[in-house]
């Protein structure tokens, strides 16, 4: 028999993980919260202020607008981007020697730092010397993305698409790959349409990596933030401010420090809801 | 239900292949009688899977043709050929229900549905099955699984022909056992044409009435369970089946007499003319060795009891002779003597029986 003696040593072995999530995410993450409920003023000094910041932001017109406008343009993005990359996967070959070529090219876009995609695509649309811009404008088309909001709505989400679509054509080319051929012949024996090994076979199996790809699409593009900053800088007018831009502005444009802290919280909270409500839906067949 | 014939069939993975070894099945004719249960055997890699999925229309034959009856049914494509299969792991489609799975084939097909749950019942009735027809497939075991994936082939009342690709191979034990008598008492009451593959050499013969064995994409032997253990064709059928395998001796033959290691020993049908520069073997099952009197001089090495019989190693120089013996014989202690039952002993050139 052997009895456990409580060693208090290994205290130490966790330490590093214990200092690296402090300094990390609890110390951040407390300071805001400390932020929160106070009023900054120079020098340092602080003067609490209970749920004021909160309130404030909650009725803020500002905030519905650039909330209303975050949603929208996440709902786009997932609207496009999944089916888009599920369809690119599938249409990719599965053997031979162009899968390693389909592979890197879609791994391209998501090599290129955020702020170059943002510059890139900036460059590109330009309507006066822009290949996009130049062209659309040579076809007759109306295009200057500075100046209207729906050509820099249209600009940006033609950026999100070229730079992320690529991450769900991976991942759901994975979960692919990873079905049994004899998933295919017993189907092909059963009669099976291609739509119902789609909808039967390639699917289900897929599920999981587009739960995946799903909530990484939602969160990322929810707190999008250097991509459209260099394209638009929230611009025209306020048309392309979204939740990320508006709080950089309020925090280091104005360094409102209590009310950015507020809204960074609820902000925070509001993807945590979504993602937990993504995440639910999506896996609630499996519990069954 | 339907005669299976292979004509000339060839096989090969590659575009051009140009050794023999690139052929992974060889050239071959087989015949599958209507209503018969059949096993393909052999070691992986041996072609038995290839031949399957030939059989069942996954793959287009190099060479040779495929007939089901009367029809040439080389070119046309798995479900156009009326065949069902069972894989090596249970195909289910996860998010449908027992019922819908088994419905499946039969609803592609656009069966009436009045039609469709009167068969899909009948063969869950079969499988036993009734009482998880509205549970998700998903949440069934391995077995449950492959009773699913065998009752999607039996639903269809048009099946030519069932094939078996190492069906029990993630199956427990315990239920192997169960599923393969499950499968002969199908058969029996179905007499549809099945086809089994398997490298279990048990699973095959228990299963079959006709047992195919293969090897490096030839067939070696096709015959009934017994005909394979009396009388194997092939060293190979001898090693393959039986357990433990048919002894195999060096020998030499002149003058119209057999011998080992210069003892005369009897075969049962000695060859007229010995074949020149071939390799000459004896073979002879342990079933078919006995001590005796005189004979072939051995060391006693090992004994090992397998419950039913204990099989005793024996040794004459180099070569091991291995035979059985009942529980309550006498077991000679360190020198003893072997006799070969002369209508089992058999001579073998270069592996094939020389008779």
């Amino acid at each position: 028999m052997s009895t456990k003696t409580p060693n208090q040593k290994a205290w130490w072995l966790v330490m590093p993980v214990v200092v690296l999530v402090a300094f990390n995410a609890v110390i951040p993450l407390m300071t805001v919260v400390n932020y929160s409920v106070q009023e900054t003023f120079g020098d340092n000094q602080f003067f609490f202020e209970g749920f004021k910041w909160f309130r404030e932001l909650i009725e803020s017109e500002r905030f519905h607008d650039a909330l209303k406008r975050q949603l929208l343009f996440t709902g786009i993005i997932l609207a496009i981007e999944i089916p888009l990359g599920v369809a690119i996967a599938l249409a990719m070959p599965r053997r031979g020697p162009w899968v390693s070529v389909c592979l890197v090219l879609m791994a391209m876009p998501l090599l290129i730092p955020w702020n170059v995609v943002g510059a890139m695509w900036n460059i590109l649309a330009l309507p006066d010397i822009g290949l996009l811009g130049r062209s659309l404008n040579a076809m007759g088309i109306d295009y200057n993305f500075t100046r209207q909001p729906v050509a820099a709505w249209a600009t940006l989400i033609a950026m999100d698409v070229w730079h992320w679509t690529s991450l769900v054509v991976l991942l759901a080319y994975a979960g692919l790959s990873a079905i049994p051929d004899a998933y295919y012949q017993a189907a092909k024996i059963d009669g099976a349409s291609s739509w119902a090994v789609f909808r039967y076979i390639q699917l289900p199996k897929m599920k999981r990596v587009l739960t995946i790809a799903v909530l990484l699409r939602f969160m990322d593009s929810f707190m999008i933030y250097t991509e459209p900053f260099v394209l638009t800088g929230g611009g025209p007018g306020n048309a392309t401010t979204l939740l990320s831009i508006d709080l950089v502005k309020i925090a280091l444009g104005r360094f409102d420090l209590g009310p950015a802290a507020a809204m960074s919280l609820v902000y925070f909270l509001i993807v945590l809801l979504l993602s937990w409500i993504f995440y639910t839906v999506m896996t609630k067949d499996e519990a069954d | 239900m339907a005669l299976v014939r292979l004509k000339g069939l060839r096989h090969s993975y590659r575009q051009q292949p140009k050794t023999d070894a690139d052929w992974a099945v060889k050239r071959l004719d087989l015949e599958w009688a209507d209503g018969s249960a059949n096993a393909l055997l052999g070691p992986s890699g041996c072609g038995k899977t290839t031949l399957l999925n030939i059989i069942s229309g996954l793959l287009r034959p190099s060479e040779g043709e495929v007939w089901f009856d009367e029809h040439d049914v080389t070119t046309l494509p798995p479900d156009a050929r009326n065949i069902a299969q069972v894989f090596q792991f249970p195909v289910v489609y996860d998010t449908m229900s027992v019922y819908d799975n088994l419905a499946f084939p039969l609803r592609n097909r656009g069966i009436a549905p009045a039609d469709v749950d009167a068969r899909v019942r009948e063969i869950a009735t079969l499988l036993d099955l009734d009482a998880m027809l509205e549970q998700r497939a998903a949440g069934l075991t391995a077995d449950g699984k492959q009773k699913i994936s065998l009752g999607r082939g039996l639903v269809r009342s048009d099946v030519a022909v069932i094939m078996f690709d190492e069906p029990l191979t993630v199956i427990d034990p315990h239920l192997k056992w169960r599923l393969r008598s499950k499968l002969k008492e199908l058969h029996q009451r179905l007499g549809r044409t099945m086809i089994y593959v398997t490298h279990d050499q048990t699973e095959a013969l228990t299963f079959a009435d006709q047992v195919v064995v293969m090897n490096e994409g030839t067939v070696v032997q096709a015959g009934t369970p017994q005909e394979l253990f009396e009388r194997p064709r092939h060293t190979f059928v001898g090693h393959f089946i039986g357990s433990p395998g048919m002894n195999v001796l060096p020998a030499t033959f002149a003058d119209g007499v057999v011998r080992f290691a210069g003892h005369p020993v009897a075969v049962a049908t000695p060859p007229r003319t010995p074949p020149a520069g071939a390799t000459l073997e004896i073979g002879v099952r342990p079933e078919f060795v006995r001590f005796g009197p005189d004979g072939i001089p051995v060391r006693v090495l090992k004994v090992r009891d397998s419950g039913r019989y204990r099989i005793v190693e024996t040794q004459h120089d180099a070569n091991t002779i291995k035979l059985l013996i009942g529980e309550d014989q006498p077991l000679p202690s360190d020198t003893a003597h072997l006799r070969f039952d002369r209508a089992h002993t058999q001579l073998y050139a270069d592996g094939w029986i020389a008779s």
